[in-house]
């Protein structure tokens, strides 16, 4: 590129015109309220609306205690497990898509989107409604059961007992299964970013040279498809670990992930100090993730 | 038949359709062991697909590809025994040259030993020695292309299909590599089937030529039968440059025959044509066949045509065009009915290019086994 802002050190008048108005816009809606917050984490209440920020590192060594650390972990495994089922589910969907003829692809595409145009709360509800015990997912369930036991009585043996429903929601099941609904989308492009740049010849030339289709999954597709499977992971792992809405509506009282904690002290406790405390954890956790995935990134290029 | 020529592949009515089109219209061939075997023609006219259809990536419609005796309608690309060099090369840009030389033979479980030792002999065939590190991305276009064909001449294949081999190269390059693909060919002993719309490339590597168009066979003939003997007005005008007037058959016997052209004059053959009498026919005569003289040269115009009666195989027109190539000058010479006749004149001396110019009255003929006649 040979623009009048290919380098802003000789063109700097209009670098400034076009920096500024970002920079001033980061600068007092991102980064001052963001250091406010910082700069609570290491303060103690003063009273009802007032805080005193007194460098103390307390908030810190409280929210490392194992009540709270435990359920970092487990919003940890949550998210990984919900990342991880994203990703099976998410690479068939890519590759189906990739490998659609061309003039269905834009709307297979715009049913993985369709859903980010939906209010999310309003998607969480509907899914809820849809496991309730007497949603249409028990109805079903219920109808494969009486399935079943009629097959039964058929080969002569005795009918199954009445179908009782599960309770599909209010656990732990019930927020993962809502977490992949929710960060499917964010997977499934991603890989199917990558997996449209990858030359179809080479899948043909692997089954040429003797491959099998397994074969050429494994060897060739996944690793050409690698970047946009570790972006695909960060881009659902990092908003699955600070989940709020999903656990809170779906969750049981033992589902509770890291975002609710820190809610309840923004609002219920009061304690913002220790919110802020929480909350630059978490933060400090996805700043090392995205750091070792740029890492990664980074040692590919050197290795080509 | 002597062993050699044993079909290796056997081609038999393979009709490809995609939804309406037909890509493939009903094609019959044999390719004997150890040819050099081109699938000739403008683009879309179905030779991609058909030399797909050998490889397996594209099932025929109608018809069946037997592969060394053994019918392929249910053998899966990967069970082949053809391999493939693509255009776009195809090479993993995630392995060095040794990791993709080496990819059919791991897979296939050939031991490391033999896999080390045939890649460095398939590397050394294809002039690759010392690359083994390199990725793809570290070479140029014509070292990728190299790895490709060592990649599938490592397999041993009984067929090395190569679909547009040269088409990504520059014409340095392509020039050089069209001996060398004939001179592995030759080493190697592997039957080769290429496809190509560059006829050039067909003509100077090629033992036979298939050309195609709109998914038939136009003709099937050595490089030098398509040249000077083309069957019908596509292969004439498609296999290098051609002058084609229609005419109807005047004289048609075993020993001579004559055409008379409206555009062209009386034109003498030779030779008979076994058309009937009367018939609409074209005559094609290549540019370079036609001798071209300064008017008046008439003793020297003469004994030249003296194989042809009076009046027959001449012409005379005005040079309208001239594009000076270096080793030959082409002329486009406006007849006096008209039409516009292209000759190529071989510059022998380094002043020949003076000899004619825009606007010169010149005279032209040509001997009586130059012009070809198509019936079609």
């Amino acid at each position: 590129m040979s623009g009048a802002l290919q380098d802003w050190k000789s063109q700097k008048k209009p670098f400034a015109a076009v920096a500024t108005a970002p920079v001033f816009w980061l600068g007092l809606f991102f980064i001052a309220p963001m250091t406010i917050v910082w700069l609570y984490s290491f303060g103690q209440n003063a009273g009802p609306a007032d805080i005193n920020i007194s460098g103390t590192l307390d908030n810190y060594k409280r929210a490392t205690e194992w009540l709270y650390l435990s359920i970092f972990l487990k919003s940890f495994a949550v998210a990984a497990l919900t990342t991880l089922i994203c990703l099976i589910i998410g690479f068939p969907v890519a590759m189906a898509i990739t490998f659609a003829a061309p003039k269905w692809r834009p709307w297979l595409l715009l049913g993985i989107m369709l859903p980010f145009w939906t209010n999310l709360l309003i998607r969480t509800y509907a899914l809820m409604a849809l496991m309730g015990t007497n949603g249409y997912m028990n109805k079903g369930l219920g109808g494969l059961w009486e399935g079943a036991s009629w097959l039964r009585t058929l080969v002569g043996m005795q009918p199954l007992e009445a179908w009782t429903p599960v309770q599909l929601l209010y656990n732990n099941f019930a927020v993962v299964l809502g977490l992949v609904y929710v960060h499917l989308p964010f997977m499934v492009l991603p890989l199917y970013s990558a997996l449209d740049r990858l030359d179809k010849s080479l899948i043909e030339a692997s089954l040429d040279l003797g491959a099998g289709h397994f074969k050429t999954f494994m060897k060739i597709v996944v690793p050409l498809a690698a970047p946009g499977i570790f972006a695909g992971v960060m881009i659902t792992l990092v908003p699955a670990l600070g989940a709020y809405l999903t656990p809170d509506l779906m969750g049981g009282t033992d589902s509770q992930m890291i975002a609710n904690v820190i809610e309840r002290q923004f609002k219920r406790a009061n304690d913002w100090p220790f919110g802020a405390a929480l909350s630059f954890l978490l933060i400090y956790a996805m700043f090392i993730l995205i750091a070792l995935q740029s890492m990664r990134a980074n040692k590919v290029k050197e290795a080509r | 038949m002597t062993e050699g020529k044993q079909p290796i592949i056997e081609i038999r009515n393979v009709s490809k359709r995609f939804g309406k089109v037909t890509a493939v219209d009903n094609i019959s061939l044999d390719i004997r062991a150890g040819e050099f075997f081109v699938l000739l023609g403008p683009s879309g006219c179905g030779k991609t697909t058909l030399l797909r259809m050998i490889a397996g990536f594209e099932m025929p419609t109608e018809g069946q590809i037997i592969i060394d005796g053994q019918d392929m309608s249910l053998v899966p690309p990967n069970k082949r025994p053809v391999n493939m060099v693509f255009q776009s090369y195809a090479v993993f840009p995630h392995m060095n040259v040794t990791d993709n030389v080496g990819y059919g033979l791991r897979i296939s479980g050939i031991s490391k030993a033999e896999t080390r030792d045939r890649v460095a002999e398939a590397l050394e065939l294809v002039k690759l020695g010392g690359f083994e590190d390199r990725m793809p991305d570290q070479m140029s276009g014509g070292q990728r292309q190299r790895v490709a064909l060592a990649r599938s001449l490592v397999m041993r294949p009984k067929v090395l299909l190569l679909d547009e081999p040269l088409s990504a190269l520059d014409a340095k390059l392509r020039a050089q590599m069209q001996f060398e693909l004939a001179d592995l060919q030759d080493k190697v002993g592997i039957t080769f089937v290429t496809v190509t719309h560059d006829q050039d490339e067909a003509l100077s590597m090629a033992s036979r030529v298939a050309v195609i168009n709109k998914g038939e066979v136009a003709q099937l003939a050595p490089p030098s039968d398509l040249y000077e003997y083309p069957a019908n007005r596509f292969v004439a005008d498609f296999v290098g440059s051609v002058n084609i007037f229609e005419g109807t058959l005047t004289l048609d016997e075993p020993d001579k025959a004559a055409v008379d052209c409206p555009g062209l004059g009386k034109i003498y053959l030779n030779h008979g044509v076994t058309g009937p009498h009367g018939a609409n026919v074209w005559i094609a005569l290549r540019p370079e066949k036609i001798y071209l003289h300064v008017p008046g040269e008439g003793k020297a115009v003469r004994a030249a045509a003296q194989d042809a009666p009076d009046g027959h195989n001449l012409a005379r027109g005005t040079i309208k065009g001239m594009s000076y190539l270096g080793d030959v000058t082409l002329y486009d010479i406006q007849l006096e009915g008209g039409h516009i006749i292209r000759v190529s004149r071989p510059n022998l001396s380094r002043h020949d290019q003076e000899d004619f110019t825009w606007d010169d009255k010149v005279s032209m003929h040509w001997r009586a086994d130059s012009p070809v006649v198509l019936l079609s």
